[in-house]
């Protein structure tokens, strides 16, 4: 800044000084309510505003808890969906053939941790054939395919008890039709949770 | 015997049978022979009726005023069917008309005929006279109560009549008054062999299976799943009535097969473990007891043979379905149709034959099935079917027919084989029957309680 400048500043300020504190009265104070009644007042009006204050942060609180309980049982019934349809997941067959394939496996593999994380489900696996063997040795086959799923499962640590077997032989197709497509559909186990499968978690 | 002559003149007869037949009854004379019966030649020399392959005795059925067709056309239906005859279709009109005890014998000899089957009605029976045509001579005059057409015993009295004939001619008994228990949808039906009179039997809507007649005839097993677990039951056709047999319904349990005595029932339980083959006291419903143990091989479709003696299964303990045999209480278990190790297809469905010889199966040839008989005393097999697909033989009580499912038409529908000539007959032309259980012989007034189709 120039010194001019300084100068200048310096004048309009002292002038602005001089102007506060002489010159008219101050004009008088308007009525004021005694002390007390000030002092309530103020205190009503804060004491409405905390309320007020208090029941918003309340009100968002809840909101909040509702959103965070609705996100987690969004999430826990996401948790229960997912676990469910791997838990549910077919595997398949060869003709006439009961072993479990290396990618059936890889299936099964998948389930086995679900099955530990959630201990209360209880598993039916139900066996089917295609509609190329005999009716009656289809009872017999589904049954071995339905078995061999659970011996897989129970072999890498699930206990026994919470599966069941049962067999369809080929008397509940899922693919109609006469072809290889069909048939290789209709060669397989289906996993349904019969107990316990209100909510599910990951592991 | 004849046998030759007929081979060079039968053919002949046929082409001018028509134009012989008319030229003949109008004109001929009557051969007068005077009507005898010639039964006593049954215990004695046989005429024309020993049954060469080739060589059948030919039968003509007489023509009967219009009021009889029917009557005529069941008997002559279940004699064509029982496969043991040549019939002789002569032109239906009533100039042919003869009298019953006096035939133009030598017209039809020259027909290729070996017996003529004359109908009248006397009140409320029906009388047949079996003509000898080869001895010239009443054979034996047969009558029965046959009520009216529309009664319902009205078929079953008439197929009685012809399994009399059959025996009268053949000194076998007939298989025309037998049925067959089918399964179709979830249900099970009954049929006349003939194919006529489809009747609902079982009323539930959960899915049969496996029905097997008791050997009397008066009740059968069948399989029901429960909750994907087997139920066995015995449904009593008398009351139309069933019960559960107590033991079975916890497991897997089917294919459930009577022993002769009808005491015993041998099934399948399918369990972790495996299937294995039990039997329990059905008049009881005791004593569960187990005749193989698989070891995760499968054992099922037991089988009884008519002597009570041994049962044939089907057993996967060589890895692929074959057909076994063991003794009835479980021990000597062995193979029974020979096979060939990675090669022969899966073999199941057995059933021993009623006069034992014998038990028809079906084995995969070729991603397809087809019907086999086993010769039980030298161990041979034999491929009956070769056209579509082939399943569940059922044998009839004269060992020589079977019931089968085949596709051969283009959808599967029962058939009937005759196993000594090859003849194949549809048994049922609607689609989508399966499991067939061919009756034994049934009781002469068994009294059969049915369901109506809408119930």
């Amino acid at each position: 800044m120039k010194p001019l400048q300084m100068l200048t500043l310096t004048v309009i300020a002292a002038a602005a000084v001089a102007g506060a504190c002489g010159g008219n009265p101050p004009p008088p104070p308007p009525p004021q309510p005694n002390a007390d009644s000030i002092a309530m007042e103020r205190a009503r009006q804060d004491s409405m505003a905390r309320a007020d204050s208090i029941r918003r942060a309340m009100e968002e609180a809840e909101r909040m808890r509702r959103q965070r309980e609705a996100d987690s049982l969004a999430a826990l019934a996401r948790a229960t969906e997912a676990v469910k349809g791997m838990l549910a997941t077919m595997i398949h067959f060869d003709f006439d053939r009961s072993n479990i394939r290396a990618e059936d496996a890889a299936i099964l593999d998948s389930k086995i941790p679900l099955l530990q994380a959630n201990p209360a489900v209880r598993v039916r696996i139900s066996g089917h054939c295609d509609e190329r063997g005999s009716d009656e040795y289809n009872l017999a086959l589904g049954n071995r395919r339905a078995a061999s799923a659970k011996r897989y499962l129970v072999d890498h640590g699930v206990d026994a008890s919470r599966i069941d077997i049962v067999s369809y032989g080929e008397e509940r197709p899922i693919a109609m039709g006469s072809d290889e497509t069909a048939w290789s559909q209709n060669r397989r186990a289906e996993f349904e949770i019969v107990a316990g499968g209100d909510m599910l978690v990951q592991p | 015997m004849n046998g030759p002559r007929k081979n060079l003149t039968r053919p002949t007869a046929r082409l001018l049978a028509a134009g012989v037949v008319t030229a003949l009854s109008l004109g001929a004379p009557l051969t007068a022979v005077v009507a005898q019966d010639t039964s006593a030649i049954d215990r004695g020399v046989r005429i024309g009726i020993v049954y060469r392959p080739g060589v059948r005795p030919g039968f003509v059925a007489l023509p009967v005023p219009t009021a009889l067709d029917s009557v005529r056309t069941i008997l002559a239906r279940d004699l064509d069917f029982s496969d043991r005859f040549e019939m002789i279709t002569l032109p239906a009109s009533d100039t042919l008309r003869e009298p019953q005890t006096r035939l133009n014998y030598p017209l039809y000899q020259a027909l290729g005929a070996d017996f003529a089957m004359g109908v009248v009605r006397r009140g409320d029976t029906v009388e047949v006279t079996v003509h000898d045509v080869t001895a010239g001579a009443v054979r034996r005059t047969l009558s029965a109560a046959v009520p009216d057409p529309g009664h319902p015993d009205f078929r079953q009295s008439l197929h009685r009549l012809a399994d009399q004939v059959l025996q009268t001619t053949s000194g076998v008994p007939g298989t025309a008054a037998t049925r067959v228990l089918f399964v179709q949808g979830s249900k099970v039906y009954l049929v006349d062999q003939d194919g006529a009179d489809v009747r609902l039997v079982s009323s539930s809507d959960r899915q049969a299976m496996s029905p097997a007649w008791a050997p009397d005839g008066r009740q059968f097993a069948y399989m029901e799943f429960w909750d994907g677990k087997g139920q066995l039951f015995l449904h009593d056709m008398a009351s139309g009535r069933r019960r559960p047999i107590a033991v079975t319904g916890r497991a897997l349990d089917f294919t459930p097969a009577f022993s002769p005595d009808g005491h015993t029932l041998a099934f399948s339980r399918a369990t972790e473990e495996g299937t294995d083959i039990y039997t329990i006291d059905v008049r009881d419903d005791c004593c569960l007891r187990r005749l193989t143990v698989g070891r995760f091989s499968d054992n099922l479709s037991p089988t009884y043979s008519p002597d009570g003696q041994r049962i044939a299964f089907v057993s996967t303990r060589s890895g692929v379905a074959q057909v076994y045999v063991m003794a009835a209480d479980g021990t000597d278990q062995q193979l029974f149709a020979p096979f060939d190790y990675g090669v022969t297809g899966s073999s199941n469905a057995p059933e021993w034959s009623p006069d034992g010889r014998t038990v028809a199966f079906h084995r995969d040839i070729a991603g397809t099935l087809q019907v086999f008989v086993l010769e039980v005393r030298t161990g041979a097999v034999r491929q009956l079917t070769s056209v579509g697909r082939n399943q569940d033989p059922t044998w009839a009580p004269d060992s020589r027919h079977l019931a089968f499912v085949s596709d051969r038409a283009g959808y599967r529908q029962l058939w009937i084989i005759d196993i000594e000539t090859g003849r194949i007959r549809p048994l049922l032309p609607q689609g989508g029957a399966r499991l067939p259980a061919w009756s034994p012989q049934l009781p002469e007034h068994a009294i059969f309680t049915l369901l109506s189709g809408d119930r």
